[in-house]
């Protein structure tokens, strides 16, 4: 594919990343600011929380769609630095699809993730 | 391109470069630095949290893991890097999309360009990630 | 004779000698500097009296010609356009632009440029080649379809923009400000048809999703073209072209002839008042 095109799906899943990953902050990380807005969530990283956000379909697809674009948005990036200290032809090709892979590879196993924690929690009786 | 007198690129030198250059070239920098450890971040976070597919059990354990002090500094950097990287990041956006940039002009002396033209766009974007993660900040570690 | 406003400065000059040094090295000229003196003449100065094989390039020294773009003092600028006072330094380093081969002291090789430059057809491209060999009338262009791209045209080719980028400095791939802000100038004129072969090189890896607006070639660009702004308009009509939201219209076409009545109350020229031999 060419250039453009990549980067133009670089910008799309940049928005993507800003609206969620905004969300995955606020709910995850910054527990006195939901606090605030009067939603006092139990542990966000305790088990109990983990189960109840593996069960909802919401959670489920946005953490997907995140893992996604992130990686994307990332791998892209991180691509342009690489071609930008001037590789070989040979050099390119190997970026090119190693990082496809790897990319690839970690989407899977996060989906895998996503997917099995369902499954985990209700096995554990959460 | 074959070489066809003394080499002359600057190399890597010449993306950091310093000194002399513009404010935005500090923030290009910036951005591919936070750029760089959100991955880092984001891939060993991914191992991280994928172990609540396995069970409370081995869930519970690699929280214990990464608790305490230290991963919770290493957390808060990884909070700030984004707060500016999301931030500039839509400086960027409006920019390379070609809408904080501005219609092309007459050039007349003293020049103004598209980089004067959005100097205050980068100074607010400093403005607003320093106050996200100051804000970050106080919830990591006041109000916790 | 030194007056009560010259000033003592010192050249630190980069110089290469092919095939007698291995390296560049710096070398440095006492000169006294008068009021109003560019860093050109101060060049003049030094070659004629202490370093005679000084090489650089230069030609019409009022900025028109972007010849001598030089490092001074750490900046891209051009020589002719840059007094040694505005400086307000005693010291005065001029090196050849970088991210450009050497050729000899203070002359870079400019030819990559121009070679991405032809690359980028950079000329109006339509499909009637009769009209353009053979003009009959100018083609049809509002004021304001030309502030287009007037600002993109004053581009004197001097590589301070290359020099000062800092995707150039490692990418020999990157097409590079010059360039590409050129294919934009050519792009934004009404007059063209040719944005569909220009897309063929813009929408690829040396096209301008290398830039990553540092902003640089505006800031040193002495010419005001603002490569960085070109760069960015570009990106925003390719990327409308792939989403198909770009509007697409034909190339302006050629001016109709003026009509209505010729005043038959104009005077007769006066008689000449001199005759040919």
């Amino acid at each position: 594919m060419r250039d453009r095109t990549l980067w133009t799906w670089h910008i799309g899943a940049g928005a993507v990343i800003l609206v969620l990953l905004g969300l995955h902050m606020v709910i995850m990380h910054l527990s006195g600011t939901l606090g605030f807005l009067g939603v006092q969530d139990a542990e966000p990283t305790g088990w109990a929380s983990v189960a109840a956000r593996a069960g909802s379909l919401f959670f489920t697809l946005t953490y997907v769609a995140l893992l996604g674009a992130a990686l994307y948005h990332g791998f892209y990036g991180f691509r342009n630095i690489l071609m930008e200290l001037n590789p070989g032809r040979t050099v390119r090709s190997v970026i090119n699809v190693g990082l496809s892979v790897v990319g690839l590879a970690l989407f899977a196993f996060g989906t895998w993730a996503a997917l099995a924690a369902p499954g985990a929690a209700t096995m554990a009786g959460g | 391109m074959q070489t066809r007198g003394h080499p002359n690129r600057l190399g890597i030198r010449g993306w950091v470069g310093g000194g002399r250059w513009g404010f935005e070239r500090y923030m290009y920098t910036l951005h591919r630095l936070s750029g760089l450890a959100l991955l880092v971040y984001f891939t060993m976070h991914i191992f991280v949290t994928s172990t609540r597919a396995v069970g409370p059990d081995a869930w519970k354990q690699t929280m214990s893991v990464v608790s305490g002090p230290l991963f919770t500094m290493g957390e808060y950097l990884v909070f700030a890097a984004f707060a500016f990287h999301a931030v500039n990041g839509i400086r960027l956006g409006a920019i390379e999309l070609g809408f904080a940039v501005g219609r092309p002009i007459e050039p007349v002396y003293p020049y103004q360009t598209s980089v004067g033209g959005q100097r205050r766009l980068a100074r607010a974007v400093l403005m607003i990630a320093f106050v996200v993660a100051l804000w970050g900040g106080l919830d990591f570690f006041v109000w916790k | 004779m030194a007056g009560s406003n010259t000033k003592q400065v010192t050249f630190h000059l980069r110089r290469f000698e092919p095939g007698k040094d291995a390296e560049p090295h710096w070398e440095d000229h006492s000169i006294e500097v008068t009021p109003g003196m560019t860093v050109l003449d101060g060049l003049w100065k030094v070659k004629e009296l202490s370093a005679p094989s000084l090489a650089w390039r230069s030609s019409c020294r009022m900025g028109i010609c972007g010849s001598c773009g030089m490092l001074i003092n750490g900046r891209p600028r051009l020589a002719c356009n840059t007094q040694v006072s505005e400086l307000g330094s005693a010291i005065v380093a001029v090196a050849p632009l970088p991210n450009f081969d050497i050729i000899k002291d203070l002359v870079p090789d400019l030819r990559p440029i121009f070679e991405t430059h032809r690359e980028m057809l950079p000329y109006l491209l339509r499909d009637d080649t009769a009209e353009q060999e053979d003009p009959t009338r100018e083609y049809r262009q509002t004021p304001h379809e030309l502030e287009q791209y007037l600002q993109f045209s004053y581009c004197i080719k001097c590589g301070c923009c290359m020099a000062a980028c800092p995707t150039v400095a490692t990418d020999a791939q990157y097409a590079g400000p010059m360039p590409l802000g050129q294919a934009h100038r050519y792009d934004s004129d009404t007059r063209d048809a040719g944005f569909d072969r220009r897309r063929e090189v813009l929408a690829g890896g040396s096209g301008p999703w290398r830039c990553h607006f540092a902003g640089e070639c505006s800031q040193v660009c002495p010419k005001g073209v603002d490569p960085a702004k070109a760069i960015q308009l570009m990106k925003r009509q390719l990327v409308s072209d792939l989403l198909r939201l770009r509007r697409r219209t034909p190339p302006a076409a050629v001016a109709e002839a003026p009509h209505g009545t010729m005043r038959d109350d104009i005077p007769a020229a006066p008689p000449r008042t001199v005759t040919e031999a």
